[in-house]
């Protein structure tokens, strides 16, 4: 791998450019690997990264029906927080967001995490203590947000109303190292440093069915032939309910569209993050000057890449009266992703009833802050075949025995 | 915007005037479930890529419930029938065969 630096991009300059290779390689599949993963998403991508560099597995390939980043990793509006309400949210998540204060230096690739500060606005009263709740957990677990007064919000967000009529705002919980990043690039970054530590990345080939012997899984039937493995992963978000047929079991999950949309570019107008989850909706500004605008799911299950028209406008209403001043702005581009939602809104980090195959997914309409994290727990338990104190709390069985880990009334919506 | 047809109202509505209910059919044994089949029964869901059979509610309308076949692919909707209906009826299966090559009959 060429290294990125400032010395490559003058040497490069002077010999016309000439000497820049593919960011990454296009395999064909071998015969037989280690480990599997299933979906060149973020997720997966994390998955084999971290199984690399903290396991030294290097003999893994990564399998993608579309293209890389394709899916929801490169259909989310980049926000990463981790101002959750339980402890293993907070574990996880917080562990994702510190990774990627460190994920440019460490992929050699600038992923443009930029931590300008989540703020989510209380608009109900019933918010507003929810809130409340969530920063003391917060607290106690080390996590660094606090709960500030409608003239702050002001303050940190100008353009904002905090005065309703409908829904005035009634503080924020406001979470500083919270931001954003490039999402395109934590996809690229990731593919690159996985290919050039010797993991295969196959495109274009789509997983046809699910081979096991004595309840343990063998290999997998693939659009370019069998592939053979003693361990396989799936991390394929809104397709797991289909994969998980294949394998023969069913999933706590429904694949629902979620929305997102930007606005024309304009000058800087908005320098964080705000979460209006009581109207549902989200706005930030991106490096182009697209506000990116984010709503609720749709309320049905879907695959199709789009969603419904209706959401779009419930979203952009919502957002129009909480900031008036982006009334008159045009919609650029409008697109879905396929979210897989759990009941409990919270991920599953698991071993199946197949051994040798695992899954990850579930990550719902927030999967993108979790990326690092995600996929440092899901090598963690591929490697010791068990899940480590990351992982644990997000197994399957937590829907049988009840122990579900609920971030539906912390969030209330997408998150 | 979905179209569906209420069948208690006798017209169709925009999808704005219904809520989903989700997977329809879903049996639940018995009391004497033990904590396996309740989780089949509370969570575990086909959450199908293809024809769907579900239960939608006409929220801003009669609000009255009803099933409702819909691909999850395109949308497209093949049909409303009775909440009472324990099972699709056997003339909307045949309408979907005829407009779906790819649709392998109705999976309990």
């Amino acid at each position: 791998m060429k290294k990125y630096s400032v010395f490559s991009i003058a040497k490069e300059a002077f010999n016309g450019d000439q000497g820049w290779e593919k960011a990454w390689k296009k395999n064909e599949p071998k015969a037989e690997y280690d480990v599997l993963i299933v979906g060149a998403g973020g997720h997966g991508l994390a998955t084999a990264y971290y199984l690399a560099k903290n396991y030294n597995i290097t003999n893994v390939a990564i399998l993608e029906k579309g293209w890389l980043g394709g899916g929801n990793t490169g259909r989310n509006t980049t926000i990463i927080r981790s101002n959750y309400l339980q402890e293993s949210s907070i574990g996880i998540y917080e562990k994702a967001r510190s990774l990627y204060e460190s994920m440019s230096q460490d992929l050699n690739f600038n992923i443009m995490f930029s931590p300008r500060g989540v703020l989510m606005l209380c608009q109900t009263e019933h918010e507003l203590r929810a809130m409340k709740r969530t920063e003391q957990a917060n607290r106690l677990y080390k996590v660094d947000t606090k709960m500030v007064t409608p003239d702050e919000v002001k303050e940190i967000v100008p353009i904002i109303n905090i005065n309703g009529p409908r829904f005035p705002v009634l503080g924020g919980l406001w979470q500083p190292r919270g931001g954003t990043a490039r999402h395109d690039a934590v996809a690229w970054g990731l593919a690159r440093k996985c290919s050039s530590l010797g993991i295969d990345i196959i495109e274009q080939c789509e997983v046809t069915g699910v081979k096991s012997s004595q309840g343990k899984i063998s290999g997998l039937d693939t659009s370019r032939g069998p592939i053979k493995a003693k361990k396989v992963c799936f991390v394929v978000a809104g397709h797991s309910s289909v994969l998980a047929n294949l394998a023969g079991f069913r999933l706590p999950i429904e694949s629902v569209p979620l929305q997102a949309l930007v606005s024309e570019p304009i000058k800087p107008m908005i320098d964080c993050v705000v979460m209006a989850n009581t109207v549902h909706g989200y706005l930030s500004q991106s490096d182009k000057g697209e506000l990116v605008i984010g709503g609720g799911t749709d309320g049905y299950n879907c695959y199709s890449q789009r969603g419904s028209f209706s959401h779009v406008e419930e979203t952009v209403r919502a957002l129009v009266e909480t900031f008036p001043v982006i009334s008159r702005l045009k919609q650029l581009r409008q697109w879905g992703g396929i979210a897989d939602v759990t009941g409990d809104r919270s991920p599953i980090i698991s071993k199946t009833p197949i051994g040798g195959l695992y899954i990850n997914c579930g990550w719902g309409t927030g999967g993108f802050k979790a990326i690092p994290g995600s996929g440092w727990a899901t090598a963690e338990m591929i490697k010791e075949d068990n899940p480590g104190s990351l992982a644990a709390p997000f197994s399957l069985d937590r829907f049988v025995e009840g122990r579900l880990i609920d971030e539906s009334v912390a969030a209330a919506v997408a998150h | 915007m979905l179209h569906i047809y209420c069948p208690i109202c006798e017209r169709y509505c925009d999808e704005t005037e219904l809520v989903c209910g989700g997977e329809a059919h879903i049996i639940r044994k018995d009391v004497t479930n033990n904590d396996q089949e309740f989780y089949d029964y509370l969570y575990a869901r086909k959450n199908f890529k293809g024809v769907t059979f579900e239960r939608w509610r006409h929220l801003f309308g009669c609000g009255k419930w009803f099933h409702v076949s819909r691909c999850t692919i395109n949308n497209q909707v093949f049909g409303s029938y009775s909440i009472r209906d324990s099972r699709p009826p056997k003339s909307l299966l045949t309408k979907i065969k005829r407009l779906r090559v790819d649709f392998k009959g109705w999976i309990k």
